[in-house]
């Protein structure tokens, strides 16, 4: 908790939830995009429709779900469809504007890592994999990447590019359908892709987070513009309205 | 025709060692007592396929029943890893495991491809990632104005095995809710194993996305309430999200693990015990603190 009375977790949530326009139709993560998602469609973007790979569309669930197919997001949405019709249909066929991912690393041109840490072959770490994101990076209008600041987690290059920002090079989005990465929350600040050199910069840090701390967890040498924005912080109604959205959470989720 | 049998017969009739085995179910409907009827009868060398592979799918290869996992996201959903598939990865524990890695489009595609009796599927999918070097997919040009796309073999495994909330008494399955690829791959498969909540006289197909699988595309019906526990079963049952954390602290040391299938798992004769252990609250006992 910072004197301000709110987490880094928090505030990060909060920011990232505030990137979701009202009417969008997004492609949600499990973890901490799911918890944004849902904060935005219960504050700001009440019609925003939220889409898991488990196939339910416009979901409105009433407790954060564990797994991206926990019986509330089905009970709650709109329509259900199969697998194979999620991944062709909506996401390929471009209806979905915003994918909402994170990730275990992510490197200076928003390459995503969920795959290994380490070599593929005799991985140091073998992570879950990469699940639905790939084609979630790749087919989505655009994508927000939320994950926590750190040099472990911001790294020159990812072990593995599980799904692709602007590629190892940075060399662009011709090949895919979306735009790709198009901002970066974390507990720390926001970053954006240089529009020139697809290169990730930091573009506003939250209030009272020093500079030089969050160059300090990134793993390359972070650029930073000019005219560096402080974040807004969080209000008293977002903050009761994420704390109840996670007691609701919590309650249900304890019980078996 | 679908028969109707024990769990017992039909994993020890349709599940040899050695056979290419889809426990499918995508977060619901997840075959979990059939899973342990494979650890149970000790099969060996079997390839499991599965997308999300989670817990049921840790104690089959933690059990070292499985030479080879092909799948698009393994973890403990919403908790972590997957510490059997891990280790089976990272150490060669309990024995070594071969695994082939997609992701989640690309093994829907290859299910719908083998439901079709397709070769290969086709989807804009793998470019740029480091997958595309790793795994078998191969970029091919559109014969009609030459758009690149990228074409994954199909999925034919040997056995489907899922679990549905319904049959009726002449063997037609009914599922609802997230059906994930329970369709895809039953008509994917050689054969077809399903476990039931229930057998009804008239299937109900409430609530989303209600789905049918005719009793002629099945071959062994089993019922098996709460079958699918910690998983869930829309209608009849609720995930049981409490185990799958308990799960991590489960599967994170061999020696509790081992234990744990002892005597939940391969010392009883069927799924009765483990549900029993549920109920007076045992099940994780090894793990509580209190």
């Amino acid at each position: 908790m910072t004197e301000n009375g709110y987490t880094s977790d928090e505030i990060m949530s909060i920011v990232a939830s505030r990137q979701l326009r009202d009417g969008q139709v997004c492609f949600v993560g499990i973890g901490l995009p799911s918890e944004a998602a849902n904060l935005a469609r219960l504050s700001h973007a009440p019609n925003v429709v939220l889409i898991y790979e488990s196939g339910t569309i416009g979901t409105r669930p009433e407790i954060l779900p564990l797994s991206i197919g926990d019986g509330e997001l089905a009970e709650q949405a709109d329509l259900v469809v199969s697998v194979p019709e999620i991944f062709a249909f909506w996401l390929q066929a471009g209806r979905v504007d915003v994918g909402f991912l994170s990730a275990a690393q992510i490197d200076r041109f928003g390459n995503l890592n969920s795959t290994v840490i380490g070599t593929y072959d005799e991985p140091k770490v073998r992570l879950p994999g990469a699940g639905g994101a790939p084609e979630i990076a790749s087919s989505a209008g655009e994508v927000i990447v939320m994950l926590r600041h750190s040099a472990r987690t911001f790294v020159d290059t990812v072990d593995f590019i599980s799904s692709v920002g602007f590629g190892r090079k940075g060399e662009g989005r011709d090949r895919y359908r979306g735009a790709g990465p198009s901002v970066v929350i974390t507990d720390l600040g926001v970053l954006e892709p240089d529009p020139r050199t697809h290169e990730l910069r930091l573009v506003a840090v939250h209030p009272g987070i020093d500079v030089d701390d969050v160059l300090d967890q990134t793993g390359w040498q972070l650029q930073v513009v000019s005219d560096l924005a402080t974040t807004e912080p969080p209000s008293g109604e977002e903050l009761r309205m994420l704390r109840e959205l996670k007691e609701r959470t919590a309650v249900a989720h304890a019980g078996s | 025709m679908a028969e109707f049998t024990s769990l017992r017969a039909a994993i020890e009739d349709l599940v040899p060692d050695g056979s290419v085995v889809a426990m499918e179910g995508f977060t619901h409907l997840i075959p979990v007592a059939a899973g342990h009827e494979v650890i149970r009868q000790e099969k060996r060398d079997l390839t499991l396929i599965r997308m999300t592979p989670d817990v049921i799918y840790d104690q089959i290869i933690g059990s070292g029943c499985a030479a080879k996992l092909i799948f698009s996201w393994g973890g403990n959903p919403g908790v972590g890893s997957l510490h059997r598939l891990r280790d089976a990865v990272e150490s060669n524990y309990p024995r070594p495991l071969e695994i082939e890695e997609h992701s989640h489009a690309g093994m829907a595609t290859r299910y719908a491809a083998g439901a079709s009796g397709l070769p290969f599927g086709i989807l804009h999918g793998y470019t740029g990632t480091d997958l595309a070097e790793h795994t078998n997919v191969a970029i091919i040009k559109s014969p009609f104005g030459g758009e690149e796309v990228t074409a994954v073999p199909a999925l034919n495994p040997d056995v489907a095995v899922i679990h549905a909330q319904q049959a009726d008494h002449q063997g037609n399955v009914g599922l609802w809710g997230i059906t994930g690829v329970q369709r895809e791959v039953a008509l994917a498969s050689r054969n077809v194993v399903v476990t039931v909540e229930e057998i009804v006289d008239e299937l109900d197909l409430r609530g989303p996305n209600g789905a049918m699988l005719p009793s002629w595309t099945i071959d062994a019906i089993a019922e098996v309430p709460r079958g699918s526990h910690p998983s869930y079963s829309m209608g009849y049952t609720q995930r049981d999200n409490a185990f799958y954390t308990k799960w991590d602290a489960i599967s994170r040391s061999r020696e509790i693990f081992s234990k744990w299938i002892a005597e939940f798992v391969s010392g009883p004769d069927d799924f009765s015990t483990y549900l029993a252990a549920l109920d007076d609250g045992t099940l994780t006992y090894l793990v509580d603190d209190d």
